[in-house]
């Protein structure tokens, strides 16, 4: 039994543990390698990182499977390789080539893969939130025992979209789980200027659904919550509303000044590494051996070395891309 | 084909209730669409639900039930997104917009999200939905009830748009909008429900993208739209007996994809030119569509194209106002008379 900061106990088998530390493991060093590139010029465009946030989309996803979905945010990288999509096809994408996750037409902004249940990122802040409602909807309409999972940052929180979609999760009772990264700025405002509350999980009470806190560099804290509140969605019980808070290691865009932040907070923040603390946890209560942790550290560093030569060798859209997929057809 | 005498509005609900039966993955949603059966009251008399704010999916919820016929609350950016969300996820949803005037507490997620999901997701994704939306003035119901607004439907990539002007052309075209994996948004004049036709009994699908020629003549083509075309065929009647006037009358049915083909033909042969829609005028469909003949075959027309619109302005309370806003049978037989240079001594 591993113990949480929220002075919960959660038990996870050494597979899964494994499983946990890799998938962190490989979203740090997926987005680490992604702002060197982007920095280097050979990344086009924005990108919106999430190293430092690894633990909640891990920590959620590891109730998850294929026959569950997700809908997600700016900073969707994260989301998608703990969801399961290939790296070498989210690297090439980021790269504008054809080998992409989205054939190079969506960017790091829309990256998706919906055969994996990843209903894509999103460019507009609470785009997501309705498109979880409908996710809910056709597994309620179907029959299905399936759960989505809407991921939306302390900025969508303020979204009329965000109030919509969890309402009408909640008077239809659907199995969907909303997510609130609430990583303290929505681009350089703080959240505590831009909420009406204490919490946005207070806000759970509005639409009659439970809400709670979550540390967002604990693992094992939000493995605990979603475990609540998955299950819960899972038996038909309806949905329910996680803030996770915690920090983001990069801006809000990577190449943002950040001089909405203190050098003092950053340091205090990132004290609160989730890798860092996961490795100390598991070494610590001999969970797992640091042989095992530093063989996941090569592996990941292959397959993001891998992913990278991959996205540089694959080639553009030929030019008749620009006119497919408009529609499905189109006389 | 055996055909029935029937209404607009019941051709529309015949379609929907074909195509639920026929597909149970097709779902009804918007407001009031059952109409007050969630009332614990009505549970049971469910014949008093309103099944619409105009009737027109009434009855749906007694065959197929709350389930697939869903009332929303107003949130309708939440449940036009949950439309798409539950599209991309194998559903069939049909939205109901009330009012297209709407569109502007929901159009990011018809567009944003709606539209260009598949392209953005390189074809990844698929988004079979429709969005039923009342259009129109001539209902003495103002600025924020009676626009028509196809035309910025009309200029988006990934949507298609669909107008019809008959109960038949309603039925068939909707069940082909059910049917189609693509979001379509569905535009159903208010002031048309009432009209009655003949419409095929039993399964009946328009393939969309197909215009009709709903009158044939030889002096003039007039290209109408929704409502515009029993106004242009009345047009036409008039001016064939009084003039001698031999008026075409084409109707696109679905402006996206548009049936050039057929207009360009049409206007080859008579070599003139009208455009009737009651639409706003600029960078409208009616515009795209002189843009298209002026591009096309310019050197057939023998007159410069004409347009007759609703005006560049919002559509008024006041009954007079109003019926000066929307084209008239007349005045489409005045600017016909006009291209055909019979005005002088009308």
């Amino acid at each position: 039994m591993i113990k949480t900061e929220r002075g919960g106990r959660v038990e996870i088998q050494r597979e899964r543990l494994l499983w946990i530390y890799e998938r962190m493991k490989l979203i740090r060093s997926f987005e680490d390698a992604v702002a060197e590139l982007f920095a280097a010029g050979r990344i086009p465009g924005f990108v919106h990182l999430y190293a430092g946030e690894e633990a909640i989309g891990v920590g959620i996803m590891a109730h998850l499977g294929d026959d569950d979905y997700i809908t997600s945010t700016h900073r969707g990288h994260g989301h998608c390789i703990a969801k399961g999509v290939s790296v070498r096809e989210m690297m090439a994408e980021l790269f504008g080539k054809a080998t992409g996750s989205n054939k190079g037409k969506g960017g790091s902004m829309h990256i998706a893969d919906v055969g994996k249940g990843m209903l894509g990122a999103n460019g507009i802040v609470g785009g997501g939130g309705p498109l979880a409602v409908g996710a809910g909807l056709t597994l309620k309409t179907l029959g299905k025992k399936g759960v989505t999972v809407c991921f939306f940052g302390d900025g969508a929180a303020e979204q009329g979209t965000m109030h919509e979609a969890m309402n009408l999760a909640s008077i239809w009772k659907l199995p969907v789980v909303f997510v609130c990264e609430n990583n303290l700025f929505a681009e350089s405002t703080p959240w505590t200027y831009h909420a009406s509350v204490k919490n946005i999980a207070d806000r759970a009470a509005a639409y009659d659904m439970p809400g709670v806190v979550v540390p967002a560099h604990d693992v094992f804290a939000v493995y605990e919550v979603a475990n609540e509140a998955v299950q819960r969605a899972r038996r038909g019980e309806g949905p329910s509303l996680i803030e996770a808070r915690g920090f983001r290691f990069y801006g809000h865009f990577q190449g943002d000044p950040l001089t909405y932040r203190t050098p003092e907070d950053e340091a205090r923040w990132r004290a609160h590494d989730p890798l860092t603390l996961f490795r100390a946890r598991v070494l610590d209560q001999e969970f797992l051996a640091e042989d095992a942790l530093d063989e996941v550290d090569r592996q990941v560093a292959t397959m993001i070395a891998e992913a990278t030569n991959f996205a540089e060798s694959s080639a553009y859209p030929a030019d008749a891309a620009l006119l497919e997929d408009v529609y499905v057809s189109y006389p | 084909m055996t055909t029935r005498q029937i209404t607009f509005r019941e051709a529309i609900n015949d379609a929907l209730r074909q195509e639920m039966r026929r597909d149970p993955t097709v779902i009804v949603m918007g407001e009031d669409v059952a109409g007050g059966a969630s009332l614990e009251h009505i549970e049971g008399r469910q014949e008093e639900a309103w099944g619409g704010v105009l009737g027109v999916t009434k009855g749906l919820v007694q065959e197929f039930g709350r389930a697939r016929v869903l009332d929303t609350p107003i949130s309708e950016s939440g449940y036009i997104g949950a439309a798409v969300g539950a599209a991309a996820t194998g559903l069939r949803p049909v939205a109901e917009l009330m009012f297209v005037d709407f569109f502007g507490v929901c159009m990011d997620q018809i567009y944003n999200q709606g539209a260009k999901l598949r392209y953005m997701f390189g074809g990844k994704a698929t988004v079979p939905m429709v969005v039923r939306t009342m259009i129109g003035a001539g209902f003495r119901a103002a600025g924020q009830h009676s626009g028509s607004h196809y035309s910025v439907f009309t200029h988006m990539p990934g949507l298609k748009t669909v107008v019809p002007s008959t109960p038949a052309d309603a039925k068939g075209l909707l069940a082909a909008a059910i049917r189609d994996n693509d979001p379509v948004i569905f535009f159903e004049h208010k002031l048309l429900y009432d009209v009655e036709g003949p419409v095929p009994d039993g399964e009946y699908v328009i393939p969309l993208g197909q215009a009709d020629v709903k009158r044939v003549g030889d002096d003039v083509t007039v290209v109408a739209i929704g409502r515009m075309v029993p106004l242009a065929l009345a047009a036409a009647e008039d001016l064939a007996k009084t003039h001698g006037i031999g008026v075409e009358v084409v109707d696109p049915r679905t402006l996206s994809p548009l049936d050039a083909p057929t207009i360009l033909n049409s206007v080859r042969k008579t070599h003139r030119l009208v455009v009737v829609d009651e639409d706003n005028p600029r960078c409208s469909v009616a515009a795209d569509l002189v843009a298209l003949v002026a591009s096309e075959a310019l050197e057939y027309l023998d007159e410069a194209p004409k347009m007759v619109t609703a005006p560049h302005a919002v559509v008024p309370f006041s009954p007079v106002l109003e019926d000066l806003y929307v084209p008239s049978a007349e005045r489409i037989g005045h600017v016909i008379r006009t291209l055909m240079g019979h005005e002088i001594g009308v």
